[in-house]
């Protein structure tokens, strides 16, 4: 239903990753895989999700601070998770 | 009583849940996630399943439900609210229960019967469950990992918030008896003021001698006690 005119013009790219705390028995099976395969100096591997928001409009700042609401109260759990957010054109 | 069985798209132990509380002699209906009303209620289940398809997160779509509004409503009233599996995390997402539950420490969808210790009897949940009885309920959750930071974890303990806990045959607290890597082997918890409670087992499967365990009839004992002993008319 994206017509002509909602052409995005920005988009939103979000990275959630599990906070440092929390068991991330994904990441802990790649990286068991990971070295098994016989990767060289592999630490640590965390398991997160990508989102890219399509957003119309062309006020950077604006987008942010709403895509930042919707990420801490709905995207992310803060309880469990992290995210990095980029507005980018 | 009047029970509500909240349905949202995909849960699937909604039947179930209306099952045992008409079994054990109460009314249950269901309400649609679309309603902006609860009606005529005395309690909320919200059942088992996987509400939108557990896209993003388990539970994090249909807490923002039109449902789950009036439901929030209903438990800020001091109305109770029991959530079961899939029903457990999505209170945790609205934020009536702390901590979340994240995939199971196995990553295998864990379908099994487990033993639950029960923590504490003061509660409208657990009131009719007597001490020191272990309770032989199942499980079939993927993500049932309970995880709340350490000061949560020391707060729902020193306000005796801890209803349930996996533990082996014999009672004990083992990491063996813990189905998905839990904090502290925590199956199931109520909030602060204790009219709203979750856990990841299934009582409502475990209601007929015929399923193998009749053990989940004290914990809707325990809310039909409450119900009919609790001080004033109806919640909202």
């Amino acid at each position: 239903m994206i017509g002509a005119n909602h052409r995005p013009e920005m988009k939103a790219k979000i990275i959630i990753t599990p906070k440092k705390a929390v068991l991330d028995p994904q990441g802990k099976t790649v990286q068991d895989a990971l070295q098994h395969m016989g990767y060289q100096g592999v630490g640590a591997v965390h398991v997160g999700k990508y989102l890219e928001v399509e957003l119309t409009g062309s006020d950077k700042e604006s987008a942010r601070k709403q895509i930042d609401e919707a990420c801490h109260k709905f995207l992310s759990n803060p309880v469990i998770e992290d995210y990095k957010l980029e507005i980018a054109d | 009583m009047n029970f509500a069985v909240l349905q949202f798209p995909a849960s699937n132990c909604d039947q179930d849940a209306v099952h045992a509380v008409r079994l054990l002699g109460h009314s249950a209906r269901f309400v649609w996630h679309k309603e902006n009303s609860l009606g005529d209620t005395d309690a909320v289940l919200v059942p088992g399943g996987f509400s939108y398809g557990d896209y993003l997160r388990c539970g994090a779509i249909a807490r923002f439900s039109p449902v789950m509004q009036a439901v929030k409503q209903f438990a800020d009233n001091g109305g109770l609210v029991l959530g079961i599996c899939n029903g457990f995390q999505v209170l945790c997402e609205a934020g009536l229960l702390p901590g979340a539950l994240i995939r199971n420490r196995s990553l295998q969808f864990r379908c099994e019967q487990v033993f639950l210790k029960t923590t504490t009897t003061e509660s409208p949940f657990t009131n009719q469950i007597p001490a020191g009885k272990l309770l032989r309920v199942p499980i079939a959750h993927g993500e049932g990992c309970y995880f709340a930071d350490t000061d949560t974890i020391s707060t729902l303990k020193s306000n005796n918030q801890i209803l349930w806990q996996y533990v082996n045959a014999a009672g004990e607290l083992t990491d063996i008896a813990n189905p998905n890597g839990a904090v502290d082997n925590i199956a199931g918890i109520c909030n602060k003021t204790r009219n709203v409670a979750g856990l990841m087992p299934h009582p409502e499967r475990a209601c007929e001698a015929l399923l193998g365990s009749t053990d989940g009839r004290l914990i809707f004992e325990s809310l039909f006690h409450a119900l009919k002993n609790r001080p004033t008319s109806k919640a909202a």
